[in-house]
């Protein structure tokens, strides 16, 4: 057995030198700052209570269109609004709605891409040409002619993005199985009698998930943007309910005189988009296989 | 043979491709005792693998089983369902692979690994598999089991890589273990602990084997009984001892032949002049003709089952004339006595 101890030493010293996710993450400068600039984020929109003693709804007619005071922090809009507690108010909203519209395709696109890819054969025929009817037609014209038929309001979003937004991740996640099931491991747990479902959920999936995961953070931000057009375009969420989108339409009227009723909402989709694309870069980095 | 643990008889795997129906594996037949060994030996591309594979009803597609029967436990695989060889596989039949690094999960711990088919096939709860996971990660020698358990396989080196797939196949106590190639992955010094340790396994388990592989000296090693595969097909059978003292198929003399030999100065190898024929359009007749030194005109036409040569005992041979090999062993012997 001393060779067999000899090769215990040369992989416990090759173990030190493993730099595994835990180890990692916080080498990674640009993980580490999206992480800081979202949780910001998020933590201020959380916070909205605590940060300003106003209601995003309550009007004050009396009050319209001021500048920044020591009252209203940000001023006040059209309906004398504090535009700061709509800032924050609308932050929930708007970050509850993108990552719930980002885990509903996610989790279907999964399935299916696993389905088409596994399976192969008349599913994989039978999705793709799903994906490339889906693909085939732009973005945000699908978008909005979905959120139009089933009418404004989050739950439309959600539904509309999952039917639109499924295609990508079924196209990450089937190309990656794809090549994995090649792979031997696979054949070895098919010759060890497992079955579909746990050969997928237990062998393939924590294999090729990690594309997928990174687009998610991309993704997240396309539907904040997404989500936000629609509010500037009237079908998003639904007045009172404060959003970044409404408030940024809201503004447009008053760019001249006002302009940062509708920049600083814009500007506050900006910082959660970077924050959110450096995630992104970030994990994919951490995730790329050694 | 009744008494067979796995019965293959006259298996033919195909695999239709653009440029014409790959003949993979075209009529092999060979029988594995309880208890033993069989090398399965052959060149590259000779349907080895194939064969193991069709076994277990995992050809690759669109490859497919054509005819023939794969009996094991008096029940035919071939034609069973996928149901069925769900549950023959990894709990009758374990399978250890050639290349350890690509057979194991990248992303799942070693005792996770050995531990899921006892929790797949024989109903243990988590924590019962896990201790017959350190069991067995024991009994295949991975010394601090504890510590390696939580592992994951690219920490590990090859032999204990391999060691892990061992204990694997050997999860469920299996009735047979297949497998591919199992050290040519490995240096030879792993190689011999490996082979050392699967031998002190199969007589503690009472497992039998099916040891596929180009390595003669593997199989000279390690196996009871041996069968020559050629172009797809099993052309000789017997006991190790017999086979490679006495080969009596031309092409198996050959390889023998070619086995580099240290107790003789010589200044080139024998080789076996040609290539293995392309199993799209096989040659005609002995598939071993265009290439064989004792080839004469009866051989290119016809059919060349396995001849059984003398009383029982499993010798066989497909060459019509292997009178023509006992007179070159006679003449000059193969393997020096030791």
């Amino acid at each position: 057995m001393t060779i067999a101890v000899a090769e215990g030493i040369t992989e416990s010293l090759a173990t030190d030198h493993r730099g595994g996710f835990r180890r990692r993450w916080y080498r990674t400068p640009s993980f580490v700052l999206g992480i800081l600039i979202v949780g910001t984020v998020i933590g201020l929109s959380l916070a909205a209570p605590l940060l300003t003693s106003h209601s995003p709804t309550d009007q004050d007619l009396n009050h319209v269109l001021q500048g920044p005071t020591s009252k209203h922090l940000l001023g006040t809009d059209q309906l004398g609004r504090d535009e700061f507690a709509r800032l924050l108010y609308g932050g929930r909203v708007d970050l509850r709605v993108a990552f719930l519209a980002v885990l509903f395709p996610f989790c279907l696109g999964t399935i299916l891409g696993c389905i088409a890819g596994y399976y192969g054969r008349f599913f994989d025929t039978i999705i793709m040409r799903l994906v490339d009817m889906v693909v085939a037609i732009p973005f945000y014209v699908l978008i909005i002619a979905l959120v139009f038929v089933l009418g404004a309001g989050a739950r439309s979003i959600y539904i509309a993005i999952t039917l639109v937004g499924w295609v990508s991740y079924a196209r990450i996640i089937r190309g990656e199985i794809l090549v994995a099931k090649r792979q031997e491991y696979i054949l070895a747990a098919q010759a060890a009698g497992f079955r579909d479902l746990r050969i997928i959920a237990r062998h393939l999936l924590p294999n090729v998930i990690t594309q997928a995961i990174v687009f998610a953070m991309s993704d997240i931000v396309l539907d904040i943007l997404a989500i936000v057009t629609l509010g500037y375009l009237g079908l998003g969420i639904q007045p009172p309910t404060p959003d970044w989108g409404g408030m940024i339409s809201d503004g447009q009227a008053f760019l001249t005189t006002k302009w940062e009723l509708s920049t600083i909402p814009g500007v506050a989709v900006i910082i959660t988009a970077l924050g959110l694309s450096l995630i992104g870069d970030g994990l994919a980095d951490l995730l790329r296989p050694e | 043979m009744t008494d067979a643990i796995l019965d293959v008889r006259d298996l033919r795997v195909e695999i239709p491709l653009s440029r014409g129906t790959v003949h993979a594996v075209d009529g092999a037949s060979f029988t594995v005792r309880p208890g033993e060994a069989l090398g399965l030996v052959g060149e590259s591309g000779s349907g080895k693998s194939m064969t193991l594979r069709a076994i277990l009803g995992l050809l690759p597609s669109p490859g497919r089983v054509v005819s023939g029967e794969v009996e094991f436990e008096g029940q035919d695989l071939a034609s069973a369902s996928q149901r069925r060889l769900r549950d023959v596989r990894g709990a009758r039949i374990g399978m250890i692979f050639q290349e350890p690094m690509t057979a194991l999960n990248p992303v799942m711990r070693v005792i996770d690994q050995i531990a899921e088919a006892p929790m797949a096939h024989l109903g243990q709860s988590r924590s019962q598999a896990r201790s017959t996971a350190l069991d067995l990660m024991r009994k295949v020698g991975i010394p601090d089991p504890h510590r390696r358990a939580q592992a994951y396989p690219h920490e590990l080196s090859g032999g204990m890589r391999q060691r892990v797939m061992i204990a694997i196949a050997l999860s469920c106590e299996p009735k047979l273990i297949l497998c591919d190639e199992p050290t040519t992955a490995l240096d030879v010094t792993i190689q011999d602990q490996i082979l050392k340790l699967l031998g002190a396994l199969r007589r503690d388990f009472g497992v039998s084997v099916v040891f596929v592989t180009h390595d003669l000296a593997v199989v000279a090693q390690t196996c009871e009984r041996v069968a020559v595969m050629y172009a797809g097909q099993v052309i000789e059978t017997g006991t190790v001892d017999e086979v490679f003292h006495a080969p009596r198929h031309p092409y198996t003399l050959g390889l023998l032949r070619s086995v580099p030999r240290f107790d003789l100065k010589r200044q080139t190898l024998d080789s076996i002049p040609g290539q293995p024929p392309d199993l799209v359009m096989p040659p005609a007749g002995c598939r071993f003709h265009p290439r064989c030194r004792f080839a004469q005109d009866d051989c290119v036409s016809g059919d060349f089952p396995l001849r059984p040569l003398g009383a029982g005992g499993g010798r066989a041979t497909a060459c019509i004339h292997d009178d023509a090999c006992v007179t070159d062993v006679r003449a000059n012997p193969v393997i020096a006595d030791a």
